[in-house]
């Protein structure tokens, strides 16, 4: 299988990367790590005309503390994210992640970037960054600006990216210190997409109140969903068995799963609460 | 539109005409003419294409040839000289490390950038480690202990028994 007939450059900056966007439209697209675009490519579900290759353009790639935020280029490859001191230490829920994300040549290449600018349901980071709260920084003609995750994903493989902007950067608020985060998800095999999947982040006071938390769940809708009902039970709250329960049932209720080959409809829900469920001990573990 | 790029392998340079689609595999077997790195699923799935570059293992069905300008590759053929035998190629044989042969070189290059990033794995650490590689042959069992064979070799410890084990 060969992609059809493109032309391709590989600009050395960002600006003019972005300006190649502008010349071309929506006949172009960006190439990061490539393990989403060029196998849609090689079954000609895409076919742009123009592909426009950010790897030669330094300075993309690095994961970094500064004013308060985890900030990760978004060039930098699931393989970084799994090797980096600073996200083992601090966020294990990348570990959890990255180590499900398909396999380690795909982690070779693929980015956190284009896991994110895909915006694909299945894809593993998407609910992990809705239960950080990160923000995505977008670049285009007219500078930066700011995308809070909640307002970045609109529907099936659509994104708050205008045509010709660039996800340049995702950053993530620093969480105070009794905070645990953890992510897991369902999978058939080795490297399959999720099944359905769970990320959860929450925060505690000295006297073990959920201050706060962001529960994201993969795969189980058209969009990665934040399970707003199930944070809302806990938010404010000492955390209780019944009280993970009714947030289990919640996020069950409130996602829409298709059934299909991984799973139907009714088993998917169900899968939902258990992970619902697992992951707010291993957070709570985490945090304490 | 065809492109001219240049790229090293196995320390080799090489100017080549691509067309901008041209994927890495096809670039290393038909028009170079190096059909050690084999294609198996084509969908990025099952390793057997799996070759370095810039000494990270990759799936070479899911690369641009044209990505590989200025940069280097390895592929099997690449691991030894002629008539001799890299410790991952000496582990694989001593161990009966594969039946049909079809994954082995894949297998091979993975477990080299395994190897230098983790000199003396785990049996599990080798499974995940090679998860993203496929093989109908073996089980696996002798492909763990060929690798663990080439850890040894390669920091000049006593090399692991080589009988197979049944389970
Ligand atoms: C066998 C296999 C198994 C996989 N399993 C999983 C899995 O289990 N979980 C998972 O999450 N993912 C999985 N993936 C997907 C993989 O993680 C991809 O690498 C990732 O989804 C996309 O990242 P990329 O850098 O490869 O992006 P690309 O494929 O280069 O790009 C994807 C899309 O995003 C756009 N884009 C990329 N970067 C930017 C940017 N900086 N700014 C604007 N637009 C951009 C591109 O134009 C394109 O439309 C798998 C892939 C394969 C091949
Ligand atoms: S041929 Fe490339 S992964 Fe199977
Ligand atoms: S030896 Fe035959 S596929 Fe592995």
């Amino acid at each position: 299988m060969i992609p059809a007939p493109f032309d391709y450059a590989a600009p050395a900056t960002l600006d003019e990367a972005i300006s190649l966007l502008e010349q071309h439209g929506d006949e172009a697209k960006i190439l990061a790590g490539g393990h989403s675009l060029i196998p849609m490519m090689k079954l000609r579900f895409a076919s742009p005309e123009f592909l426009i290759d950010i790897n030669n353009i330094p300075g993309l790639s690095y994961i970094r503390e500064e004013d308060g935020y985890l900030k990760i280029g978004a060039l930098t490859r699931e393989s970084d994210l799994e090797h980096s001191d600073i996200v083992r230490n601090k966020f294990p829920i990348f570990t959890d992640a990255t180590k499900l994300i398909a396999d380690p040549q795909v982690r070779n290449m693929g980015t956190v970037g284009g896991n994110i600018a895909h915006g694909d349901a299945a894809n593993d980071h998407p609910a992990v960054m809705l239960a950080l709260r990160a923000e995505v920084v977008a670049t285009g003609p007219g500078g930066q600006r700011s995308i809070p995750i909640d307002e970045f994903f609109y529907g099936f493989y659509m994104t708050a990216l205008q045509p010709s902007e660039i996800l340049t950067e995702i950053r993530i608020p620093i969480p105070s210190a009794s905070t645990g985060n953890a992510y897991h998800k369902l999978e058939r095999k080795v490297g399959d997409y999720a099944t359905a999947g769970v990320a959860v982040q929450l925060t505690l006071d000295g006297s073990g109140t959920c201050q706060e938390i962001g529960i994201g769940l993969t795969n189980v809708n058209p969009t990665p969903l934040r399970a707003t009902r199930s944070e809302d039970v806990l938010r404010g709250q000492k955390i209780t068995d019944e009280l993970i329960a009714q947030a289990a049932k919640f996020a069950s209720e409130d996602c829409s799963p298709s059934s299909d080959l991984r799973g139907d409809e009714a088993y998917k829900r169900s899968m939902v609460g258990v992970l619902v469920k697992r992951m707010i001990h291993k957070a709570l573990e985490r945090a304490r | 539109m065809k492109k001219q790029i240049t790229i090293t392998i196995n320390g080799e340079q090489h100017a080549v005409e691509v067309e901008p689609r041209t994927l890495l595999v096809h670039l290393i077997r038909e028009q170079l003419s190096m059909t050690g790195t084999h294609i198996g699923c084509d969908t990025s799935s099952c390793g057997a294409c799996t070759i370095l570059l810039d000494g990270k293992s990759i799936k070479s069905c899911t690369v641009l040839a044209i990505q590989a300008d200025g940069k280097s590759v390895q592929t099997v053929e690449g691991l030894a000289a002629p008539g001799e035998m890299h410790p991952i190629q000496e582990g694989f044989k001593e161990c009966h490390g594969l039946q049909c042969g079809f994954c082995t070189p894949g297998m091979m290059m993975r477990a080299v950038e395994l190897l230098e990033h983790n000199p003396n794995p785990t049996e599990e650490e080798i499974r995940w480690g090679i998860s993203g590689n496929l093989c109908r042959c073996t089980g696996y069992n002798n492909i763990v202990r060929a690798i663990q064979y080439a850890g040894a070799k390669m920091q000049g410890k006593e090399t692991p028994s080589t009988e197979p084990t049944f389970v």
